[in-house]
């Protein structure tokens, strides 16, 4: 699936300019915690999360995230924008709850990942 | 240049500010880029992101800022974070997942989980901690050029 795709099932919209929409993706981590997503996440993971402040842009660089979905319609600061287009990290907005954006994607193939029993 | 083949070590350290999160997360990616045009392999690379990230977190959070270096020599990248914060009261409980003194402030921000230094430990090779009360905290990480053994790729994988 690529993020045109994903965008048109969580009817988002863009956040930042120069969007590639091609962006290849196969499977979602979603979460309010950054240091789960820096525990868990692997290369090539869309970021789903409802926090907006600039550790987020931050986190999704350090992990290798190609896309980063902002759900439940909370729109990020302006530093957290600019950073995405600095980092060329495609980001969209839905006013989809986190609960149904992943219920969507899931349902349309994307895949999560798993955690070995602890 | 292969940076297997590096005689002189490669050391880059760059200061840390209290409580500043706008600017939290340079370093990490500064060292990020670095690595990469040196030619490290990328899982290389994130590794010693997540690692530089998490302990810049903890140096902006709790240490009272600091400073982070990078050093890359043989055949390792060393992670080196000190600050002159208050100390670790009990590392063992630090380094237990959950476990953590930050305030709420932090955790809106999505850290102060109490899964910084766990993350560090998972994503390095080799990991020391100094630290002593009131006179602050000497990180270090070691993440090798070419690990044997389990990787961390192997902990989470896709369906």
């Amino acid at each position: 699936m690529i993020l045109g795709d994903v965008m048109k099932i969580l009817e988002a919209e863009p956040l930042s300019r120069a969007l590639n929409l091609d962006v290849d993706l196969h499977t979602a981590f979603a979460a309010d915690l950054m240091s789960d997503v820096l525990a868990l996440a692997r290369p090539g993971t869309l970021m789903i999360t409802g926090l907006t402040n600039i550790q987020i842009m931050r986190t999704a660089s350090v992990v290798d995230t190609p896309a980063v979905v902002f759900v439940r319609g909370k729109r990020p600061p302006k530093e957290t924008i600019d950073l995405a287009e600095k980092l060329g990290i495609p980001s969209i907005i839905t006013s989809k709850t986190m609960f149904e954006a992943c219920g969507l994607l899931f349902q349309a193939g994307i895949k999560p990942i798993r955690c070995v029993e602890r | 240049m292969n940076p297997l083949s590096r005689q002189e070590p490669y050391v880059i350290q760059r200061e840390v500010k209290p409580l500043d999160f706008l600017a939290a997360g340079e370093t990490a990616s500064d060292f990020k880029e670095t690595l990469k045009s040196l030619g490290i392999p990328p899982e290389i690379c994130r590794k010693a992101s997540i690692v530089t990230y998490e302990a810049e977190m903890n140096a902006v959070i709790h240490g009272g800022g600091g400073i982070i270096a990078l050093e890359l020599a043989g055949d390792r990248i060393t992670i080196v974070a000190s600050d002159e914060g208050p100390g670790i009261e009990n590392v063992s409980l630090a380094m237990q997942e959950g476990y953590t003194t930050a305030p709420d402030s932090i955790r809106e921000l999505g850290f102060g989980a109490g899964m910084g230094l766990p993350n560090i430990k998972k994503y390095s090779d080799e990991l020391e901690i100094e630290t002593e009360l009131g006179k602050g905290t000497t990180l270090r990480a070691v993440i090798l050029l070419d690990p044997s053994g389990e990787e961390v790729s192997d902990l989470c994988r896709t369906v």
